[in-house]
Order: structure tokens, then sequence, then C-alpha cells
């Protein structure tokens, strides 16, 4: 693949996006359209869009795949590397000298009481995170089937069945599941040619 | 041997999580919590929090945080490459194998059927952690907090950063004087 960008233009966009992209993945994502789609031109906007699609079906965290991606799209593997590193080591460097700061002070009152006070926050944001993804599982699965695979779910972790295994036995059935439905809508369209 | 813990750790909070980064939260306080015990409740919440008090993918911050926690730098650099280089090299090796995919259903069926999962693993962790803050604010703290946060993020669409520095410095300066 022929390179459509330098090394440094790279790991200055992906540098600016995640500096600038506050609150996680998602978020971040007009940022890096920016850079990609308008500032640099690497990409059409439909492209971007299919990436950004293709990139939800993997899992992991989107940001990084997208920078990943972005970097090898404009410099190769290299291009890759150098996008990713660029995304994360600025807030990496911050989390370590945050956690350092907060490490040596714990054994103050101030501080226990800082943290203390900072878990209802994050119950918050759990409860609104756990709304969003039910209104996604809603529109994908439908009201009935959406509940019915969440009090499975419920079940089987209630019942203590190690959670990637939940997980991995939803994708098994989800894999399945399109092969049954085409199986059946073959079997119908062959049995409605026959008739 | 705790390097190893920690890819494994990471790379299976990552690799099962659908839906982008929010998605892997669940899973990676199963692994760090529940799993190896490297950190508590409160201190997994704290690290969310500073998570997205801090720029950047909050999957990412977590495994720097935890990572650095259990063995330092070389802890990072460990969590660090389990959490991103299995899918960013499957995202960029595949993609067109997946475009061809995404279309015959396989990849959709798939992700779709993870959504619940991911969702009642969230709500269990909610309700976890509203364990943990009553433990540590008592009710009272706990609801007028939460309940004001939560308020704040839906009505205002007030950015969950300033809610954390907000109670960091309710933390700070009013519990003290309740407490005496």
């Amino acid at each position: 693949m022929r390179s459509v960008g330098t090394l440094r233009q790279v790991a200055l966009a992906m540098m600016r996006v995640g500096v600038l992209g506050y609150g996680g993945g998602p978020s971040v994502i007009p940022l890096f359209r920016h850079e990609v789609v308008t500032r640099l031109a690497w990409m059409d906007d439909a492209a971007f869009a299919e990436t950004l699609a293709l990139g939800y079906a993997l899992p992991g965290p989107i940001a990084t795949k997208m920078a990943a991606y972005v970097g090898h799209r404009a410099a190769g593997g290299v291009g890759a590397v150098v996008a990713v590193t660029a995304h994360i080591l600025p807030t990496c460097l911050a989390t370590v000298a945050l956690l350092s700061v907060f490490g040596s002070l714990e054994h103050l009152r101030v501080v226990r009481d800082m943290i203390a006070a900072v878990v209802p926050v994050v119950v918050a944001m759990l409860a609104r995170m756990t709304f969003d993804f039910a209104v996604r599982t809603k529109r994908s699965l439908g009201w009935k089937n959406g509940a019915l695979s969440m009090v499975v779910a419920c079940g089987l972790l209630a019942a203590q069945v190690n959670s990637a295994l939940v997980i991995l036995l939803y994708l098994g059935f989800g894999a399945a599941r399109s092969h049954i439905q085409r199986a059946f809508a073959a079997l119908r369209a062959n049995g409605g040619r026959r008739s | 041997m705790n390097l190893l813990h920690l890819m494994w750790a990471f790379f299976v909070a990552n690799a099962l999580g659908y839906g982008g980064g929010p998605a892997s939260i669940p899973l990676m306080q199963d692994q760090v919590v529940h799993g190896f015990h490297w950190v508590t409740n409160s201190q997994f919440a704290n690290i969310l929090a500073l998570g997205n008090a801090l720029p950047g993918p909050i999957s990412t911050n977590v495994a720097t945080y935890v990572g650095y926690l259990v063995a330092g730098w070389p802890g990072v650099l460990a969590a660090l490459v389990a959490t991103i280089v299995p899918s960013a090299a499957a995202f960029v090796g595949l993609r067109s194998l997946l475009a061809r995919h995404s279309r015959s259903g396989l990849v959709r069926g798939m992700t779709e059927l993870v959504q619940p999962v991911i969702t009642v693993m969230m709500l269990l962790l909610t309700l976890q952690m509203s364990r943990t803050a009553i433990g540590g604010v008592g009710v009272w703290q706990f609801v007028g907090i939460g309940g004001l946060s939560l308020f704040a993020m839906i009505r205002w669409r007030l950015h969950p950063a300033f809610l954390i520095l907000g109670a960091f410095a309710y933390g700070a300066f009013v519990m003290p004087l309740a407490s005496g």
C-alpha cells in the first residue's frame, strides 16, 4: 500500500485525539473523524463510517482499533504502532503520575474521604451505561427476546457461572442463530419453489 | 507470573467486551477484583473515576493503573499490550474479511447477542458499587451525591469529569466538617 501520510502527521493527529478526547472511546469518534476525514483527508466520510461500524463488530476498545487502522492506512505497520502509542502515551503518563500522588497520600484522612465521595458518582456513571446498553439490547433484539436473554444471563451469572463463559455461550448462540435462520430461510425458499 | 496474569486478565476482559470500551468495564472488574484480587471495589471505582476524568480511552487507563499497581512499568506494558494488540491487529488484518461477514449476518448475530449479557453484568456491577458506596459514605450521602450526579448527567448533560472533581472537592472540604 502506498503511504498517504508521514509518521509525524500520524503521531501528531493521534496525540491530539488522545489528549482532547475526554470520556472514553465513543466520545472521541468525532475527533477522529475531524482529523482523518476533514483535516488530513486520508479517508472519505463513507470509508470512515464503514471502518467505524466494522470496528464495533470486533471486541476491545474502539479508539485504539481506530488509531491502529488509521496509522496503518497512512503509513503501514510502523504507522499503526506509532498511532496507537501517540494516542495513549500522554494519558498513560498522567495516570501513573496521579496514581503515585494518590498512593503516597492515601494515609491522609482527607484523601480517604475524597476517595469515598467519588464512588457514588461512579455508581451514577455505571447506572447510565447500564441504561444505554439496555436501550441497545432492546433496539437490536426487541422487548421480548431482549428481556428473555437478560433474564437467562442474570440466572447464569447468579449461579456463579464464569462471566467469560456466559459471554462465549451467547456468542456461540449468536453465531449459530444466523446459520439456523439462514437454513430455515433456504428451506422455505426451496419449499416455495416446489409447490 | 504476575505479568502473565496481567496479560491474561486484560486479554480476556477486552477480547470479550463487545461494544467499545465501556463494555469491558464489568469484565475488567470481574478479573481484577474477583479473579486476581489486585484491587478492591472501592479502588476500582476510583480507577474508573480517574480514568474518566483524564482524557483517552477508559480501558487503556484502567490497564495502565492496574498494571502499574501490580508490577510497575513492566506491568503497564503487559496490561496495555494485552488490551490493545489483539483487537487492533485483528482489525487491521481482517478488515476486508470482516466487511464480507458483517453483511452475512454472522458478526451481527454475535455482537447483538452479547449486548444483553453486558447489560446484566453492568447492572450487577452498579449494584455492587452501590453497596461499596454506602459502606463508604452512608446511605444519605450516597443517595445525595449519586442522585445529583445522575440528574446532572442526564438533564444538564454535564460531563462526568466535572462531577468527579466536584465529588473530590466535597470529600476534601465538606465531609471533614460533617464528621467533626
